[in-house]
Formats: C-alpha cells, structure tokens, sequence
C-alpha cells in the first residue's frame, strides 16, 4: 500500500513509531502530486523546498526522542486565502497574485507547532466566491471523480488535494458552504467549526460575520484530530471564542443510541435531485439502524437564507474589499494620471467578473435608499433563522440535511445564470447565517458514480456531538472508503 | 429590470469600477435578477425584529495601549508595488 493512500491518524502513527521516516511520507506525497496534478490542478503553489527542510528538523527532533506534535511530519495542504509567511497567498486573484505575507495565520502556526508539514497552496474561487473553482484566476481545479466537472467551491483545491490523496489533510474556509459543499462533491469529510472556534487571524476577509476556516480530511476521525489542533482563542481575532480546551476525539464512538436527529421536512422540498433524495432517505435509516431517534422537525425561514446571505455577505465583502486600492500591496495598474485612476483601474485589472459583480451588489444594497429595505432587513430575517434553530435544538441533537441539491456539475454550465450556481449554496449556507457547526460525510454516489454529502449541523459550539453522529453515521457506512479514478467520466 | 442601468453605473463608480458597455448591460441583467430573487425577503413579517450584525455576544474587546514589537519596514515595503525612501510611494494628491 503507498503511504499517500492512508489517513492522517495512520501515516501519524507510522511516523511516530518510526516504521516510516518523514522523508519516506513526503516522497510518497510528492511523488503522487507529480502523477495526478497535471490533471487535478488543486494547487497554486507548491512548497517543496521549505518542506523537505521541515522533514529533516523535525525528523531529527524524533530521532532524539522528543515529542513532534498529534501531527508530527504529516504533509497538509492550505487554501490560498489563508496567509503563510514567506510563501504567496493569493486568493486565486490577479490583484494578490504578487502577495507574499510576512505573517502566518493562527491556523498555520497551530498546524506548524502541532508538527504538520505544508506542502502547497490549493486553488480557489477567487477570493472565496463561488461554488465551483471557476472563478480562480489562474486555472480550473477539477474534480477527481470526473475531470470534466467541478470540485465545487470555494475551496475547490483542498477538497480536490485530499480527495485525490495528494495532502492527508488541508485548511479550507466556508463563509456560505466553501467547505462543506466541495466536500460534497469530492467524497471527503469537510468541518465547518461554530463561529468564533478557529481564529481568523490571517484569513483573507470575505464576509467577516460569516467567514470560518475548517479542515478537510479522509476521515471523521481526521477531522477531529484537526479540530483539536485548530481551535482555541487567538488574542489575535477579537471575535475569537474563549472557552475551555476540548479532546474532540473523545466523541469519536460508534454509539448514537437515544440521539435525537432533526428532519427538517419543510426545508427539503423542490430543486432537490432524486440520487441526493435518495441517499438522504437512506441516510435516515442508517442512522435509525444505528439506534438514534428521528424526530420531524420545521425550520420556516431557512429557505430565505439564501437570499439574506447573498445581501448580507455581499454587503460586507464590498467593504472588506474596500482595501485592495493599488497602494500599499496587491496589484497596482501600469498606466494612470492620477489617483483616483490609479485606484479605479487596479480594481477593474485586478478583480475577476464574479468579485466585481459582488462588491457591486454589497454597494447596491448599501447605498441610501436601498439600506432598510435589504440590509437592514435582511439582517432581521437572519434574526429569525438563528430563532429557528434555536427552537430547533430544543428537539433534537442534530440535525441533519443534504450538504447540496446537486452533485459535481460540468464546467460552464452555470455560466449563463450566476443566480443558478448560488442556489448549489441553499442547504449550507444557512449555517453560517447562525454562526453554527456543520460538516460533511460521504453518504453515496449518483447514477454517474458522482458523489453524494450529508450533512449534519449541531448548536454552537457542540462539536463533539456533531462529531459522533457523523463518526457513527460513517463507520455504519462504507462511501468513506471507495476512491477517485482520477479520470473522465462518462 | 428592477436595478436600472444607471443604477448600476452609479454603483460602479462608488465600488471604483470601471465597466464597459457590454459589462454593463450583463451587470444590470445578473444584478436585476439577484435583487428580483432578493425580493422574497420583503414578504416576510419583520415588524420588531432585532437585526443581527454578529453572532457571538462579544463586544468591545479591548487590549491595553502598550507598545509591541511590530513588523520590518522593510519586509513590509517588499508587498509595495511602488516605494520610495522607505515610505510607500503614490501619485502627487494636493497640487
């Protein structure tokens, strides 16, 4: 068996117990990059150098018996909006093409400190919007179970890195689904931890309220050693979460006996394909098999969610991209008299068609005279879905719905209707409009073998009883386990 | 079209964008749909709702006024796309 195939628990263990070395991981992870990459595109940079000198450190740190961190020598992969000292953070974007940070993110730090070792910088729609990777600036990433479709997005490259065996595990960040919906698409586990659980500090700013980084990995069991290492206040982010350390792997058993799952049958209604019906029905008897209650219940306005994030987030994002003016870093256009056609012209050459478009829709919602009616009343509306899920909660421990209404779609097919492409968004994006956690777990595949997510949402800050209805409901199931051909498809 | 295309001009020159003319006429279609779709959202009842700006009960964090280390000049002149003697350098604003 090649040592890129195994999970981050395994290839952890083998290291610590030294039946392999660092070097021997990373070879093995590089050398499925040179093989598959040319046809995934999942990263924009790769950081070989820096990485082989890591393994070397922290190789001859074991070697004299000390202790190299939970993720000691694994080789992990990192969304390009996230920032790395020393190493190009673009956001899939013509205007940060040439950024180079002179800080790390507290994820980074933690994943470095915990032992990891980063071995590149994955793709993504350009600066978090989209949902499909296509925005980028650069390159398409594709998906690993088809070539000819989407990784889904935004963070495209990190699903598609460790879908493809090409990182044991990867950072993402979800403001509307970015990590749970690729997740979805590529067949691996993608955690979107409560708001306020996992500092920001060093996350490119899209939608501030919203935004929320989280790992991608092979496994549940994975995914909770990640949020192990990532979570924690960070003094760095004022919107950092203060609370007490908590051992997520302690939720990691297969009993859910007495747990209560919510259905909310008024929110899974039209638009939804038949294959994702049906592995959502199937779901439920897994997890009825499985011992857990299965309790009906209504969530009225989430259905608005969609259309609350899409004022909301753009609202933000217009000023949070405020920033990118040609001065002080980012791109700075070639030819201008002044500076009010300095800044104009770098922001028209620097951003992509779907970043102008949302910086224009946050500013129409914004002016005056628009402000009540969609600003203001859409955060209202998100008042109403936090109630919800509040009363929601009172019945039940989980929830749980599909990650997506669709599976993995062809390139372009959404070209003709950015509106299309945003509804893909529908069952993760009201999540985030209550700053609760969610993740996604395998749950099948369609008619064309393409994958298939479920996703289960907890109250805030209850990741560990997320975590143990998902590890339940994937070691009563065996999706987790099939693997990408790396292919086209049918 | 419920966003006009001097809507749509208008807010282009406030976000500092230049369009050109068949931008502006797909802006104004894709804007003009996003806003139909957001218009579900006046339906609703929302009579003494609180709005919601953030989710977490945080507010004011505040550090003590103490003097840091901070970052190298120089390292951060390096992201400038134009620098001049130490400062980050740009077109002349007061004539």
């Amino acid at each position: 068996m090649d040592l890129y195939s195994l999970t981050l628990t395994e290839v952890a263990k083998k290291i610590k117990n030294k039946e392999v070395t660092i070097k021997e991981v990373l070879d093995s992870v590089y050398s499925r990059i040179k093989e598959v990459e040319p046809k995934v595109d999942a990263y924009l940079t790769l950081t070989q150098e820096l990485a082989y000198d890591r393994a070397e450190k922290l190789q001859q740190r074991l070697d004299n018996g000390e202790d190299i961190g939970i993720l000691g020598g694994v080789p992990v992969a990192i969304k390009d909006n996230i920032c790395t000292n020393g190493v190009k953070t673009t956001c899939a974007s013509k205007m940060l093409d040439n950024f180079t940070p002179i800080y790390s993110a507290t994820v980074v730090k933690k994943l470095e400190e915990a032992g990891a070792i980063i071995v590149g910088k994955t793709n993504m729609d350009e600066f978090a919007m989209g949902s499909s990777t296509e925005t980028a600036f650069a390159k398409d990433t594709k998906n690993p179970w088809d070539l000819t479709r989407v990784p889904g997005g935004s963070s495209g490259g990190s699903a598609a890195a460790v879908s493809a065996d090409m990182a044991f595990a990867s950072l993402g960040s979800d403001t509307g689904g970015s990590i749970r919906q690729p997740a979805s698409y590529c067949s691996v586990v993608g955690l979107k931890p409560t708001y306020g659980l996992v500092s920001r500090f060093g996350l490119i700013a899209f939608a501030s309220s919203l935004d929320q980084i989280g790992p991608f990995a092979k496994t549940v069991e994975d995914a909770a050693l990640m949020l192990n290492v990532l979570a924690g206040h960070d003094k760095m982010d004022t919107t950092s979460a203060n609370l007490e350390k908590v051992d997520y792997t302690e939720a990691l058993v297969n009993d859910i006996k007495g747990k209560v799952v919510g259905i909310p049958t008024d929110f899974i209604t039209d638009g939804i394909n038949k294959d994702v019906r049906a592995a959502y029905d199937e779901a439920i008897e897994t997890l009825k098999n499985a011992g857990a209650q299965i309790k009906e219940i209504t969530l009225e306005y989430a259905k608005y969610s969609l259309a609350t994030y899409y004022i909301i987030a753009t609202a933000e994002a217009s000023s949070n991209l405020g920033r990118y003016d040609g001065i002080k870093y980012g791109y700075r256009t070639k030819d201008f008299n002044d500076l009010d056609e300095l800044y104009t012209k770098s922001r028209t050459e620097g951003f992509g068609p779907e970043v102008k478009r949302r910086i224009m829709l946050g500013t129409y919602v914004l002016s005056s005279g628009y402000y009540d009616a969609y600003y203001k009343r859409a955060q209202q509306v998100r008042t109403l879905i936090v109630e919800n899920f509040k009363k929601a909660f009172e019945e039940c421990d989980v929830i749980m719905i599909p990650t997506a209404p669709n599976t993995a779609f062809k390139f372009g097919a959404h070209d003709a209707s950015p509106l299309e492409m945003y509804l893909e968004d529908i069952y993760t994006v009201p999540v985030n409009m209550a700053g609760l956690p969610g993740i996604s777990v395998p749950g099948g595949f369609d008619t064309n073998g393409m994958p298939i997510g479920i996703q289960f949402i907890a109250k805030a800050f209850d990741e560990k009883n997320l975590l143990q209805v998902a590890y339940a409901f994937e070691q009563n199931t065996t999706y987790h386990n099939e693997r990408p051909t790396i292919e086209e498809g049918k | 079209m419920s966003v006009s295309k001097e809507d749509v001009k208008h807010i282009a020159k406030l976000s500092k964008l230049n369009l050109t003319e068949e931008e502006l006429e797909k802006y104004t279609t894709d804007l003009s749909n996003i806003v139909d779709f957001a218009n579900e959202l006046s339906n609703i009842n929302v009579e003494g709702v609180k709005p919601t700006a953030h989710i977490l009960d945080i507010r004011n964090v505040f550090r003590k006024d103490e003097v840091q280390p901070s970052y190298d000049r120089e390292e951060i002149l390096k992201n400038a796309p134009s620098k001049d003697a130490g400062c980050v350098s740009v077109p002349k604003v007061v004539e």
